[in-house]
């Protein structure tokens, strides 16, 4: 096969990371300011903006969004460099690694879904409490699930995104002599997390930046998590305009138009707001730098960060189990900590309908990752033939679909694509599934691509070998894993994505994500059991399926396994 | 009380083959340098004494300070200052601010702290580089600070990684002259490891091998 349109590759990558966003963008502007001919806006007004600011609601909305926005992400990365700091480069953090980093392929919402099957009132926290140490003998009549400062939102958020962040500060640690610089600093007789704080994180945020402001906006804009875990009356402000878009009333569009555009100022806002954040958190570095404290008693605050990561690990690993048990529950009074019956009823009853939908949460996630697998081989080999660089601004483009918020610029394309036919249709769904599988699937590739020893391209093209036949019989058999690796992380992401489902889809093409969503709701928790578990089981099949080919392929090649 | 470093009968095994194996004395001012080609457990020997042994490793004896008994103190107990082979001044901080970074904080107060910072750049023939980028420096003027910077924090030894092996032969011979005139003049012991023959004799003092067989006396070069 020839690959003659390897050279526009970069350039048709970028364009479908950039359209999409910026045609999103477009198609939610006209709106808000009242152009919508198919229902009869032909001209511009204030309106859509006047009846947002109308609507008493939005101030508390738009607290709740600052506030889980930027609680959810503090949080986050100060668990995140307070593990680090305290157990970077020592076996135990070896443990931590491995018990946080398959955290990442659980999707947002099963994940959502454990933690409020845990902290509910009748959830395994409170069971386990029951009656001995509480006196409960049915659940109490206490909101701790939606409640009304979105503790658990954050909560939702912050389990899903540590284990983010922290294999992002891994990936960049390679760059930073970090063992050295700590143990300088402790031969000067600062304490381990202080002299990471002081010597290794300020070397390694600058890598870690883009990575944390796409969890601010994601965590400031996500829907999914907060139908499940979030408050309502208020919600958040993504979450009322989703509601404003799908009431029957379709005047209310303009109105979620208005509201789409604020959520994207918010977030923007929130960005410079986090920027400003890092000035000041430097200056004060240099200031704890030059007044020399040691902080040298921090075995406390080490013990308190591993306790930190367990918790973390914890809460979704066992809120997954407590899917699992929900799935096959019968009778299950409070407070035992074990249904009082088991049955298989729960999944025979969906069997039907659940496996029609996890096929097409398969087709979907495959003809993603495909597409965006084969765009980020050619852009890499295109990088490599021709000998581009990626510089700085091309990272910026791939997180780009990461930080504008999804609720912004996807109900943009909703109306573009109500107006052109595409709702609704798989292709659709999978092209705008695309634009969120791509800047992963990348973004996991090229380390691993890049780092592959072009010599065996040398030896192979002495041989005769043309460029192609280097790429599809050596270089692409020798990164068999990273490139599986790449597709699972992909898939996981596919699997994982709500809003584009919904708003593309427009109800006619469900994934279980979709679908389990839709149930939180109705609050049957056998049936959510059902439908979140299957959720967080198919991305773990996909990394299976990544970590078990290659050494089967390879199984008497160690030297390939090895590599990758 | 025996004043300075002293490795007391020490002897580290790994899988039973002895790597090193000292019954030294290090007096103040005084340099021992620890010569052996790679692999010969020159870093091994420097982990044990930092306190941060690597693991699998058997150690015997003890190490001691000023008389007291340094084993099961980690690094940041021990106040023994370590120069690698790169001066690994931190990039994100000015040379000033490389300088507060070691300076106790029990020197208090911004005119105080910044004097002693200015005259350890003095020292070093590097008056009014406080506010500069180390990016700027040249690699001899890096190499002072990072010496500099070992020093203002005060240890009570110093072990010195091969600190001489990344620069030229020009500015090699400045940097151990400027290195052993400090350690004279701090009046602390110090250890230095290396495989280059040259640099164990300009250090002056006795040279040895890991597992204790003497190269050349003090005072002998």
């Amino acid at each position: 096969m020839r690959l003659s349109w390897l050279p526009i590759a970069p350039l048709l990558t970028i364009a479908i990371l950039l359209l999409p966003v910026g045609a999103g963008l477009a198609g939610v502007l006209a709106p808000a300011f009242g152009w919508f001919p198919a229902l009869g806006g032909t001209t511009f007004s204030l309106d859509p903006w006047r009846a947002l600011f109308a609507w008493p609601g939005l101030s508390g909305a738009v607290w709740l969004s600052i506030v889980t926005g930027m609680g959810a992400t503090l949080v986050s990365l100060v668990i995140t460099v307070m593990i680090c700091a305290a157990w970077q480069g020592t076996r135990a953090f070896g443990l931590i690694e491995r018990a946080l980093s398959p955290l990442l392929s659980v999707p947002h919402a099963a994940a959502a879904f454990g933690l409020a099957f845990l902290i509910a009132p009748s959830g395994w926290i409170s069971r386990a409490l029951s009656p001995w140490a509480t006196g409960w003998d049915q659940p109490p009549d206490l909101l701790i699930t939606q409640d009304p400062n979105g503790l658990a939102l954050m909560a939702g958020l912050v389990v899903k995104e540590v284990p983010f962040l922290l294999l992002m500060t891994l990936a960049a640690l390679g760059q930073v002599p970090a063992r050295r610089s700590v143990l300088l600093a402790q031969t000067m007789g600062y304490g381990r997390m202080a002299g990471w704080v002081l010597t290794v994180f300020p070397r390694l945020y600058p890598q870690i930046r883009l990575p944390v402001y796409a969890v601010l906006a994601y965590s400031c804009s996500v829907i999914d998590v907060a139908l499940i875990l979030g408050p309502t009356r208020p919600s958040t402000l993504a979450v009322q305009v989703l509601q404003w878009l799908s009431d029957p009333d379709l005047s209310l569009r303009f109105q979620a138009a208005a509201g789409a555009l604020l959520q994207l100022a918010l977030v923007l806002g929130l960005l410079v707001l986090w920027r400003a954040g890092e000035y000041a958190t430097a200056r004060l570095g240099c200031t704890c730098v030059q007044m020399g404290h040691r902080m040298a008693q921090d075995r406390i605050m080490r013990a308190f960060s591993m306790v930190l990561a367990l918790v973390a690990a914890l809460a979704v690993g066992l809120g997954i189990l407590g899917l699992a048990v929900w799935s096959v529950a019968g009778f299950w009074s409070f407070p035992n900590l074990l249904p009082d019956q088991f049955t298989w009823r729960n999944w025979a009853r969906q069997s039907g309908g659940l496996s029609r939908i996890a096929i097409e949460t398969a087709v979907i996630g495959a003809a993603s990752v495909m597409i965006s697998l084969t765009l980020t081989i050619a852009c890499l080999e295109a990088e490599h033939r021709h000998r581009l660089r990626q510089t700085n601004r091309v990272l910026w483009l791939l997180y780009l679909p990461l930080i504008v918020p999804q609720a912004t610029f996807l109900i943009g394309l909703q109306t573009l694509a109500i107006g052109t036919g595409l709702t609704g249709m798989k292709s659709a769904v999978i092209a705008v599934h695309v634009v969120f599988v791509l800047p992963y699937v990348f973004l996991s590739l090229s380390d691993p691509w890049r780092a592959w020893d072009a010599r065996q391209g040398l030896v192979a093209a002495s041989l005769g070998a043309g460029p192609n036949r280097v790429l599809w019989r050596v270089r692409l058999p020798m990164l068999l894993r990273p490139v599986l690796v790449a597709a699972a992380v992909g898939f996981a992401v596919s699997v994982g994505q709500y809003l584009p489902t919904l708003l593309i889809g427009m109800g006619r093409v469900t994934t279980l994500t979709t679908e389990a969503v839709a149930l939180s709701s109705g609050g049957d928790r056998r049936l959510i059991g059902v439908y979140a578990l299957s959720q967080t089981v198919m991305p773990l099949v996909g990394f299976a399926l990544a970590l078990a080919l290659p050494a089967l392929l390879f199984r008497n090649r160690r030297g390939v396994l090895d590599r990758g | 009380m025996a004043k300075g470093l002293q490795l007391d009968h020490l002897r580290i095994t790994l899988d039973g083959r002895l790597l090193v194996d000292l019954h030294e004395t290090v007096a103040p001012g005084e340099v021992l340098s620890v010569m052996g080609p790679s692999g010969s457990g020159k870093s091994t020997l420097l982990s044990v004494l930092i306190g941060k042994p690597d693991e699998g490793f058997d150690v015997k004896g003890r190490v001691m300070l000023d008389g007291d008994d340094l084993t099961g103190l980690g690094p940041q107990a021990r106040r023994i200052g370590l120069l690698f082979q790169d001066d690994l001044l931190f990039p994100h901080l000015t040379v000033g601010e490389n300088l507060a970074f070691a300076l106790p904080a029990a020197i208090k107060g911004r005119a105080l702290r910044q004097g002693r910072i200015e005259a350890a750049l003095e020292a070093a023939d590097l008056g009014g580089f406080a506010g500069r980028d180390p990016a700027t420096l040249s690699g001899g003027q890096r190499a002072r600070v990072a010496l500099m910077r070992c020093l203002l924090s005060a240890p009570r030894a110093l072990l010195l990684d091969e600190p001489f092996s990344r620069l030229d032969t020009d500015l090699r011979r400045q940097m151990r002259e400027f290195v052993f005139a400090r350690v004279r003049s701090e009046g602390i012991p110090a250890i230095l490891v290396t495989h280059d023959l040259e640099d164990a004799l300009a250090a002056g003092g006795k040279v040895i091998s890991p597992l204790g067989e003497i190269r050349q006396t003090a005072g002998s070069a």
